[in-house]
């Protein structure tokens, strides 16, 4: 019987032939990556046990993304520790405000995923990375306290939901649709502990990027990771950001998964999540008439260049509705540039929107448009939770940034693909 | 360990509902166990002593990663949390803490809230106490009970050490 890739990378990363799922293993970790909000807690546990020297300095890579700019003085307090303890640790990889980025878009982009490798997180969404063919999982801060100081952390090897996903996307249909669509059909904890693995004639026809909104939202499934067998797109794309050598793993053709689920996406419409579930979802030509105070785009799931260009164009001459505000944040300080450059951030703001700087901001409520009570969001996010984005009486649907662009200028939920017919 | 139940039956209670980010600018138990649970029950903390337990449905700790959530509960009094099932990370994070949680298929549909538990770790049984009835609940891992004795993640590893 042959394993996963997922199986295969956790064997090489705990020095044995092979693992099965069930087994509990300490794995090597080869990026452990920092930010703000869970970083802070575990600096303060590793003082307090006498651990604080950091083992793999080099394997770190720390950036502030959740609360900067620094939206209180309590979160200014938080950066400027864990500022400090970089500094201290002579950790290299430090990304100050002017450079820095939501981190799942951070890091990929600046060359630190590598197909192959061990990547952990006290991040939920660390499941991106997985895009990359790497294994890579959200954990909490005494995870990453136990990490830096050891280099290694526990986990029990995950079983494996393969999707086998065939068919090609029609246009306005975008693969943050194909996720919320998996999410719908197996629920909020249909992949619960497991490893949610991405194959078929979809996958191989996605840019690298659209593959990591994917990723991004296996934990919205319930999902340990999320994972894609890399190919030449993800060669190329790891090539052009690091020197650094990787080992390819792929999943053999007996690999035993504990579910195969066969989805075909060709007649897939663009998918509107309602609140408060990720699951909760409807195809945007019934969704009915949602007004929205607010369309935001932006996150580790949909902040990237292709999600700016994707909205740019259905927003190009058009103008936001007079009753709803639109927020555009672009994920990191390159996509911001490139933005730039590209005449984006000018089409959103001829537009009437706004343009941020790079942060997780109002995604999880943190900061930088908070939704006051009885408001309705429309986000390209990961979550509409129950005060998710600001009052625990405020609303999200979550759709893709061609829907959040489309919803802007109707005033209401919009489906894209009557906004991209209009062009010639 | 006995304690009393609190009940929040709905299936996928999330980190955000547990503590929301808007209070992740603090990390102390005490700061964050003035906020725990309020936008699901405002009035959690007027109801929570010393000792007692949360009993909830599916997948319990659902969502952000925040270990917070773990702290707010243990510094709002919460000894344990039993639910039929949890959320991975907070799983973890309940662990890693030395914080007890119980996996317990349909233990949302038997106990009621003010009900008195007493929960036996070794033996894998809860006993309710008010009802006269017991649930037997898959042992804790051996590996994940030597965490919990050493008192979480960290002493464990600097006693191995």
């Amino acid at each position: 019987m042959g394993s996963t890739i997922t199986e295969k990378i956790l064997a090489a990363h705990c020095g044995r032939d092979s693992v099965k799922p069930g087994e509990l293993i300490n794995a090597e970790i080869d990026v452990i990556m920092c930010h703000d909000v869970t970083t802070t807690p575990a600096i303060d546990m590793l003082a307090e046990k006498g651990l604080s020297k950091v083992a793999y300095p080099e394997r770190v890579v720390v950036m502030p993304d959740h609360f900067v700019p620094n939206k209180d003085i309590k979160s200014a307090e938080m950066v400027a520790k864990i500022r400090r303890w970089a500094k201290d640790q002579d950790i290299g990889k430090f990304y100050e405000l002017g450079r820095h980025g939501v981190c799942h878009a951070l890091l990929p982009e600046q060359g630190h995923v590598r197909p192959g490798t061990t990547i952990i997180c006290g991040d939920s969404h660390t499941s991106t990375h997985g895009a990359l063919g790497a294994f890579s999982t959200g954990v909490g801060s005494t995870d990453l306290a136990a990490t830096l100081a050891t280099g290694e952390l526990w986990f029990k090897v995950p079983e494996t939901i393969l999707f086998r996903l065939k068919g090609k996307l029609g246009k306005g249909v975008y693969s943050k649709d194909v996720i919320l669509e998996i999410i719908r059909r197996i629920g909020v904890d249909g992949a619960l502990y497991k490893t949610m693995e991405f194959t078929g004639e979809l996958i191989d026809d996605l840019s690298v990027e659209a593959r990591m909104t994917i990723c991004n939202m296996a934990i919205e499934a319930g999902g340990k990771s999320g994972i894609i067998n890399p190919d030449q797109k993800t060669i190329d794309y790891v090539k052009a950001r690091t020197n650094e050598s990787f080992e390819l793993f792929s999943s053999d053709p007996d690999a035993e998964y504990c579910q195969v689920i066969d989805i075909d996406i060709s007649d897939l419409e663009p998918i509107v999540a309602f609140p408060h579930l990720p699951s909760n979802c409807k195809p945007v030509s019934q969704a009915g008439n949602i007004l929205v105070d607010q369309a935001y785009l932006g996150s580790c799931t949909n902040g990237r260049i292709e999600d700016l260009r994707v909205a740019a164009e259905i927003m190009k001459d058009k103008k936001v509705a007079k009753n709803t505000r639109m927020i555009v944040v672009p994920a990191t300080t390159d996509i911001w540039k490139q933005a730039n450059k590209e005449g984006l951030l000018d089409i959103f703001m001829d537009a009437g929107a706004t343009v941020s700087a790079p942060t997780c901001g109002a995604c999880l409520g943190g900061h930088m448009g908070i939704l006051a009570a009885g408001e309705r969001c429309i986000s390209s996010t990961n979550r509409n939770f129950v005060g998710r984005m600001g009052s625990p009486k405020s609303e999200v649907y979550l759709g893709s940034p061609a829907t959040v662009a489309a919803s802007a200028i109707a005033g209401k939920i919009a489906d894209p693909r009557k906004y991209l017919q209009e062009k010639p | 360990m006995t304690g009393n139940a609190h009940c929040y039956k709905r299936d996928h209670i999330n980190t955000d509902e547990i503590i929301p980010a808007r209070y992740l600018n603090m990390d102390k138990e005490a700061d964050l166990a003035k906020h725990a649970m309020e936008d699901i029950d405002v009035d959690f903390l007027n109801k929570v002593k010393t000792g007692d337990m949360i009993i909830a449905g599916e997948d319990f700790g659902c969502g952000s990663s925040r270990e917070h959530a773990v702290w707010a509960l243990r510094g709002a009094g919460i000894r344990a949390v039993i639910a039929d099932t949890f959320g991975r990370i907070f799983y973890r994070n309940c662990i890693n803490n030395g914080f007890i949680a119980i996996e317990c298929k349909g233990i949302s549909d038997k106990v009621d809230s003010g009900d008195k538990l007493e929960i036996d770790i070794e033996n894998g049984v809860i006993n309710n106490m008010t009802k006269k009835e017991q649930y037997e609940f898959l042992a804790i891992p051996e590996f994940a009970r030597e965490i919990i004795a050493a008192g979480g993640l960290l002493n464990y590893i600097v006693r191995k050490s």
